[in-house]
């Protein structure tokens, strides 16, 4: 073990929690601003991978065209499905239960619409021109697009860090398990926003999906490996909880590659582990601070 | 809530037992006594899910869990210790799955909502992982093959009726623990869990209770499974066994006591046809399940029992869609 | 003879707002007592420290002598005091009978039975349609409780605390939203109740027919303070009390 390891390790996880966090924060903006909890974010994730392979790979666009418009593309859909559907339920005795029902019943709808536009087998997306080299550092190599990833992650970071406490909108958001008739007597436009943030988080999703694909294979299982991923980092960031978000996946993106390096086998169990007790005894996440609790 | 007309009860229900008493005397083929086979045990599931969900209104994604323990218990012994094993590990299945449904129960009950859904998410996929990377043990993705049972179980005609008369043993003790003081209690929690402190009952303790009796029964159906098709797989374990409970449940109506088992019935024999047309299912059910969520949420037997109300223009007992989101 | 019920400097702030604010006072067994005071004043803070439901920062609260401070709802309600809610809290899915069967099978103990069904159980369905016949809803046994008119939600809601045989009954605005007539029953009702079963009534109100028609004692919250504790007479009087409720419709 040496310096050179650790620093691969540190880049590798920080490129993988970028992604956790990209794909992460959608979840809990919605669930934060919308009390929605979004169970079909990875199928999200999954349909922008897929509209970049159909950009990219056979409609040879460029790259990085793609990638927006793939966010864009799942963005769109997300809209439709929470103006078409979610909103239907909205305000019913146990929404709760039918919102994970109905999510439910969306990845079984999208999971099996993607295998019949594209086919079982698995896809690739190649990385963009100028990325698919690596930088040499003494005996290390890593990834230019590992860069790429990471640079985007704080692009995003910045935007959301800047329209959250610079804008009305984002003060809006900020104030987490509003519930919605308060967001309304704050003269806010209810279902616009709920339909435009929803809009707003599953693009993010799928331009995740997108991101990642030249790295992973573009696969119709994605999705679901994709949202229990995003629900650790949500659950240890505090669900509603943007920044938290972040620093869990950060702490979840390190300690995975590290896991990996070391007990590549269980470095998952790892994961249900963390999510495990923090649900038990910090249900609020880990970086919140402890809720009074109820009698 | 559940409406008690008990001779009504006592006709359907020996009109059901009949039924499916008389698949194997009528059936064309072997494959409809295997259909009915994985309907009774999966209505069995899914009627002890809704124990938890309709009844006391815990959303649990992790029953697959307790399923999975039953058949594996049974697939484990037979491949490890000697075929002999199999009843034995019937027993020593439902023991370690209360048991550890005992221990996770205590844990999940600390939380509620989504939390309490995501956790027992969170426990049964930890149990999956387990199960699918332990290759050695367990067969991991292979699953397991060759469990026969023993003796005269190994007729799959006997063994039919076997499943017959433990589902519907089973069922009857759920139902009845529906309209005792237990069940009322659990309903009292989920409609106003506050003023059931507030009679001196503790909301924790009964949450605990029928949770490891709910995956008991879970467990059950599961040692039922292993006999069915003579394979196991960790399929049995992953989430989307869970969800299927769940489906079903909705799909036959949460606030009815049978609602879940006539959703069992409608699903699996829906997904046989589909299916059989079909790679497609998917699509179908989410389309169907997503339906009944936005446009019928009473389920099947709720929608068909509102009808009969309507029609007869009685008081019909209440439901929660159509009264109040608050207290 | 030990005050039924004494709070001794009961404190409590949420952030920087202080809602209870150094709460001291004693009620003695088989009074009735009201507790007024402008909207917002923590009327209904202080019952939730009563009855466990908040646990207050600083003070005590004593059931006859017997610290309470710190015990969950459930124990306190077997201790002896029982509570109606502001917002009646009732099972709104079950019916009216239903909802007080319940009641008289926990106090049986009889809630872990889970084999025969809960009609058959005598004891508590005699117990249930007594209380019913005795709050007048006995003709409405048989309804799904959310059916109910509002005021009858709230008999209800009292008809199940009464089952568990408090010594100490709490009221939140048991007339809130009730006509006029229907208030004028409840009052009688009330009175009947507390000479029937041998209460001590402590009941948050607004309306001051029922405060200076059935009150023994009247204590006066304001901004989480006792500004005011005596008879209906030296209430009535009280300077304080009639600035606090300036532009207050009573």
């Amino acid at each position: 073990m040496d310096v050179y390891f650790i620093v691969t390790q540190l880049i590798s996880g920080f490129t993988m929690a970028t992604l956790l966090f990209l794909v992460a924060s959608g979840l809990t903006l919605i669930f934060g601003v919308g009390n929605i909890f979004n169970f079909a974010h990875g199928s999200f994730y999954m349909i922008g991978a897929y509209f970049g392979y159909q950009l990219v790979s056979v409609w040879k666009v460029n790259f990085w065209i793609a990638l927006v418009a793939a966010g864009a593309g799942a963005g769109v859909v997300g809209m439709a499905a929470e103006y078409l559907f979610l909103r239907r339920i909205y305000g019913r005795a146990q929404e709760g239960g039918f919102q994970i029902l109905l999510t439910y019943c969306l990845i079984l709808i999208f999971d099996d619409l993607v295998k019949l536009v594209w086919g079982t087998e698995y896809k690739s997306i190649s990385k963009p021109a100028g990325f698919e080299g690596a930088l040499h550092w003494g005996e290390i190599a890593i990834p230019t697009y590992n860069f790429a990833i990471i640079f985007i992650g704080l692009v995003v970071v910045l935007a959301a860090w800047w329209i959250l406490s610079r804008t009305r909108a984002g003060r809006i958001a900020r104030a987490s398990a509003v519930d919605r008739e308060m967001l309304g007597s704050l003269g806010v436009n209810v279902p616009l926003t709920l339909t435009v943030v929803f809009g707003l988080a599953t693009a993010l999703g799928g331009m995740t999906g997108a991101l990642a694909a030249p790295l992973r294979s573009v696969t119709p299982g994605a999705g679901i490996e994709v949202i229990i991923d995003s629900l650790i980092v949500v659950v240890l960031g505090g669900m509603g909880n943007f920044w938290g978000a972040w620093m869990g996946a950060m702490l979840l993106g390190e300690v995975n590659a590290f896991a990996v390096a070391f007990v590549p086998e269980w470095a998952t169990l790892f994961s249900y582990l963390v999510m495990v007790v923090t649900l038990i005894f910090k249900p609020e996440g880990l970086f919140a601070p402890t809720r009074l609790r109820k009698a | 809530m559940f409406s008690s007309s008990k001779y009504k009860f006592g006709l359907l229900w020996s009109i059901g037992f009949v039924v499916f008493a008389l698949v194997p005397v009528l059936m064309t083929s072997r494959y409809q006594m295997n259909l009915a086979s994985h309907i009774l045990i999966w209505g069995l599931f899914a009627v002890s899910f809704n124990m938890l969900w309709g009844v006391t209104g815990m959303l649990s994604f992790g029953q697959a869990l307790y399923f999975g323990i039953g058949a594996y218990s049974i697939g484990l012994f037979v491949t490890h210790a000697g075929k002999g094993w199999y009843l034995a590990a019937i027993p020593i299945g439902l023991v370690v799955a209360t048991g550890l449904s005992f221990l996770i129960g205590l844990l999940v009950i600390r939380v509620s909502g989504v939390y309490f859904t995501m956790l027992t998410l969170a426990f049964a996929q930890l149990a999956w992982q387990i199960t699918f990377k332990w290759y050695n043990f367990t067969g991991g993705d292979d699953g397991i093959q060759g469990i026969i049972a023993p003796g005269i179980l190994a007729d799959k005609m006997v063994y039919y009726y076997v499943i017959l008369v433990v589902v519907f043993l089973s069922v009857w003790f759920l139902k009845r623990l529906a309209y005792s003081p237990f069940g009322l209690i659990l309903r009292c929690i989920q409609q106003n869990p506050n003023r059931v402190r507030f009679i001196g009952r503790s909301v924790k303790m009964n949450q605990l209770r029928i949770y490891v009796i709910s995956s008991f029964f879970a467990a059950l159906a599961g040692t039922l499974m292993a006999g069915v098709d003579n394979s196991i797989h960790t399929d049995m374990l992953y989430w989307t066994t869970s969800g299927e409970v769940i489906l079903m449940s909705v799909l036959g109506g949460i606030n009815q006591f049978f609602g879940p088992f006539i959703g069992a019935v409608i699903l699996i024999l829906l997904e046989d046809i589909i299916g059989a047309k079909t790679e497609y299912w998917p699509i179908f059910l989410g389309t169907i399940i997503m339906v009944f969520v936005i446009a019928l949420p009473r389920g099947v037997v709720g929608e068909l029992r509102h009808i009969k109300h309507r029609l007869k223009g009685t008081d019909e007992p209440g439901g929660r869609h159509e009264t109040h989101a608050a207290a | 003879m030990k005050p039924m019920l004494r709070l001794e400097g009961l404190k409590k702030s949420f952030g920087g707002l202080r809602v209870t604010d150094d709460v001291t006072f004693e009620i003695q067994p088989h009074e009735i007592a009201a507790i007024i005071g402008p909207n917002g004043a923590g009327k209904t803070t202080l019952f939730n420290q009563i009855t466990g439901n908040l646990a207050p920062d600083a003070g005590q609260v004593f059931l006859q002598g017997e610290a309470i401070g710190g015990l969950t709802p459930q124990a306190i309600v077997k201790k002896g005091i029982g509570r109606a809610f502001q917002i009646a809290s009732i099972f709104p899915d079950e019916t009216v009978l239903d909802n007080v069967r319940i009641a008289c099978m926990s106090k049986l103990n009889q809630t872990r039975h889970l084999w025969h069904p809960a009609e058959q159980f005598e004891a508590a369905t005699k117990e249930a349609l007594r209380i019913l016949r005795s709050l007048g809803l006995e003709q409405q046994a048989d309804r799904m409780a959310f059916e109910l008119a509002h005021g009858d939600q709230k008999l209800l809601d009292i008809g199940i605390a009464l089952v568990l045989e408090p010594r100490l009954l709490l009221l939140d605005e048991p007339t809130a939203g009730m006509s006029p007539e229907e208030r004028q029953l409840t009052r009688k009702l009330i009175k009947q109740l507390w000479d029937q079963y041998q209460l001590t009534l402590v009941f948050i109100e607004h309306d001051m027919d029922m405060v200076f028609g059935i009150a023994d004692r009247i204590m006066v919250l304001n901004h989480g303070a006792l500004i005011a504790d005596g008879t209906p007479d030296q209430i009535r009087a009280n300077k304080d009390v009639i600035t606090a409720y300036l532009g207050e419709e009573a």
